[in-house]
């Protein structure tokens, strides 16, 4: 074998061993791109330039599925699209609001595993009425839910941004 | 339900969040064809540099390893759609290169001669590091199917604390092999290295401890000096996981566990706490023990002195102490690779004789692929850790979080350990490149610590079901008006 030969096979080797790296890392810059448009989106949701903005840098966001939501829900203004942890020890976990029941509890098969003393293992879940309005619904807690100060006692429609809390652990719908 | 329109096509453009993602199996299936044509190449590589031909077993093992690797991916196609696409392509590839360069070290004459001169015969390594593989790949599928959620695991916390025990405590009765008590021999069976199985074992323990004892350790401290102290009791479990890797490091004299398990307790104990002082604390005491260990402790005191004067072994008269030249001969392996280095078959890390392909592959790979090779390797796992620790991220429940964030520290440790100690960066220790370095515990261990992060990536990145028909919700409905 020639030295020529060997010498282009030993570079051509390293060339793409780093090529692969690139295109590894190429797959993960658009995971985590993605993941920073939505919590931009998501910081700034109350501020009064949301709608720009949302039209600006978010579109996938705003176009995103609402699976659960009939045609006339899809779009109505002000239908909350994700959920979103805003104290407590999940603190910006957020879930997509796609139709279906989010289960809140101690719970290990809960949607939202709450790690808090206050917290029951069933303690509320989070679901669309007919009409997808969102409703949370106390299950019985020992601890109690509550939506802004008021503990609730019958499902209740949830506001957009209301803070529900249970517990050290405050979650809000979103846009 | 039923009548639910479809979505029209120009609404499905969705964002990669961390629920409702693409599934990205074709991403890892593109990844993994790279990962498989990458060892393919190097081995082409080595057999046209050795021998000017191309190596007659290129088919055979082109063929296995992408069958390996094939099977993994159906696999979790199948039980673990949302999975993260990077992991299994990376753990394929590091394998992959690791069977090439240990096949191309048994091509090496000077070691088959050695053996020759020291009166046993030559094994080929490569074979059995391929069944081995296969075996790992095997254990990975069972995990991924039968590991239906990792929140079971959680159940058996206090079981897996006896369970790491027990396997880093039996290699005590065991002999050792090169100076440090690691094995468990069975006569006629072979050998295992517990070690590697209780790094998995003893993360699922610290994750479902930490998980319920968190907030006693993070919440009741005083302040002192900008730091917080925890409470005198609360100190119990870091003191017992210290003297633990103490004693490991005194009675198997293995440097490496020792680290790799405080290092991920405390690790683990920052993440859970959110308190800077776990790190202090763990910095001092590691430090306070290594210096008074190392010290003591003939065996240690050997390690220590090898990586502070790694050229003494050349002196005349040479020291008492000097027993090895290889921590030498790894420096000189990767000096003479330099940058780019001697390509594929053409180094001359055979010198390092037995341990070239197992402890000291790196400084292999450092000679053959230079430091732009060696470089891509760490960045490969590097990858790795930081997938783990992404799904650390992604993950919706604190056993998970804490979880995979000490898998995927414990990994990252344990390159560090490795790498460094051959690099001549700390002392040099008995562990083993995790799926470079020949050995079966090692590559069977790493390929279940993959299966059981892509299983939470799986759980953390899946969507919701779909709203199940529960007649509970129909009874409490609200009635309107």
């Amino acid at each position: 074998m020639s030295e020529l030969t060997l010498t282009v096979m030993r570079l051509g080797f390293l060339a793409v061993l780093w090529l692969f790296v690139i295109v590894a890392v190429q797959v993960i810059r658009s995971d985590l791109f993605g993941t920073r448009v939505t919590q931009r989106g998501s910081r700034r949701g109350g501020s009064d330039r949301q709608p720009q903005r949302a039209q600006q840098t978010a579109p996938p966001q705003q176009r995103q599925q609402q699976g659960g939501g009939r045609r006339a829900d899809r779009g109505r203004r002000g239908a909350p699209t994700k959920l979103v942890v805003s104290e407590g020890t999940l603190t910006g976990t957020t879930v997509a609001l796609q139709g279906q029941t989010i289960s809140l509890g101690r719970a290990h098969d809960s949607t939202i595993v709450l790690d808090d003393d206050y917290a029951s293992s069933r303690h509320a879940r989070i679901y669309p009425d007919r009409d997808g309005q969102w409703i949370v619904e106390d299950l019985g807690s020992t601890n109690g839910t509550y939506l802004d100060r008021t503990r609730l006692t019958t499902p209740t429609p949830i506001p957009l941004g209301a803070p529900i809390r249970i517990g050290k652990t405050v979650i809000e719908l979103r846009k | 339900m039923s009548t639910m329109p479809s979505t029209p096509s120009t609404t499905t453009t969705t964002t990669i969040s961390t629920v409702g993602p693409p599934s990205r199996r074709n991403t890892e299936l593109a990844l993994l064809a790279f990962a498989v044509i990458l060892p393919c190449f190097a081995y082409a590589n080595v057999g046209l540099a050795l021998d000017g031909k191309m190596p007659s077993g290129m088919l055979g093992y082109g063929l296995g390893l992408g069958l390996l690797a094939g099977v993994g991916h159906l696999v979790v196609r199948k039980f673990a759609k949302y999975a993260d696409p990077l992991l299994l392509p990376l753990a394929t590839l590091l394998n992959g290169l690791g069977l090439v360069m240990i096949w191309r070290l048994d091509q090496s004459e000077r070691l088959a001669r050695l053996a020759k001169a020291q009166g046993f015969t030559f094994q080929a390594s490569a074979p059995n590091q391929l069944l081995f593989s296969a075996m790992g790949i095997a254990l990975f599928v069972a995990v991924v199917i039968f590991l239906k959620d990792h929140r079971i695991l959680q159940r058996y916390t206090y079981i897996s604390m006896v369970v790491a025990l027990v396997l880093l405590v039996a290699p005590v009765f065991f002999p050792g092999k090169f100076g440090a008590k690691i094995w468990i021999t069975v006569p006629g069976l072979g050998s295992i290295q517990p070690g590697e199985f209780a790094k998995i074992i003893i993360a699922i323990f610290f994750a479902g401890y930490l998980m319920v004892k968190r907030d006693a350790l993070a919440l009741a401290s005083r302040r002192f000096m900008g730091l917080y102290l925890p409470r005198g009791r609360d100190l119990g479990p870091i003191l017992v996981v210290w003297a633990l890797s103490l004693m490991i490091l005194v009675f198997e004299t293995d440097l490496g566990s020792s680290l790799l398990f405080f290092g991920m307790f405390v690790v683990m104990l920052y993440v859970a706490t959110e308190r800077t002082s776990w790190i202090v604390f763990g910095l001092l005491m590691s430090a306070g023990g290594a210096a008074v260990v190392g010290s003591v402790e003939p065996h240690v005191k050997v390690r220590v002195m090898a990586w502070l004067h790694p050229f003494a072994v050349y002196d005349t008269p040479r020291p008492s102490w000097a027993t090895t030249e290889q921590i030498a001969q790894a420096l000189f392996a990767f000096g003479s690779g330099g940058v780019f280095g001697t390509g594929w078959g053409q180094g001359a890390s055979d010198l390092i004789q037995f341990a070239a392909n197992s402890d000291f592959i790196f400084a292999s790979f450092g000679e053959e692929l230079g430091l732009a090779g060696a470089m891509g390797l760490l960045l490969i796992y590097g990858l790795i850790v930081e997938r783990g620790m992404r799904t650390a991220l992604a993950a919706r429940d604190p056993f998970g979080k804490l979880l995979a964030t000490g898998l995927s520290a414990g990994f990252g440790i344990q390159v560090f350990v490795v790498a460094g100690g051959v690099m001549g960066l700390i002392p040099l220790t008995g562990m083993t490149m995790p799926f470079l370095a020949q050995g079966g515990s090692s590559v069977i261990a790493n390929w279940a610590l993959i299966a059981i992060l892509i299983k939470i990536s799986d759980t953390a990145r899946r969507p919701a079901p779909a709203p199940a028909p529960s007649t509970d919700a129909e009874m409490t409905q609200v009635v309107r008006p």
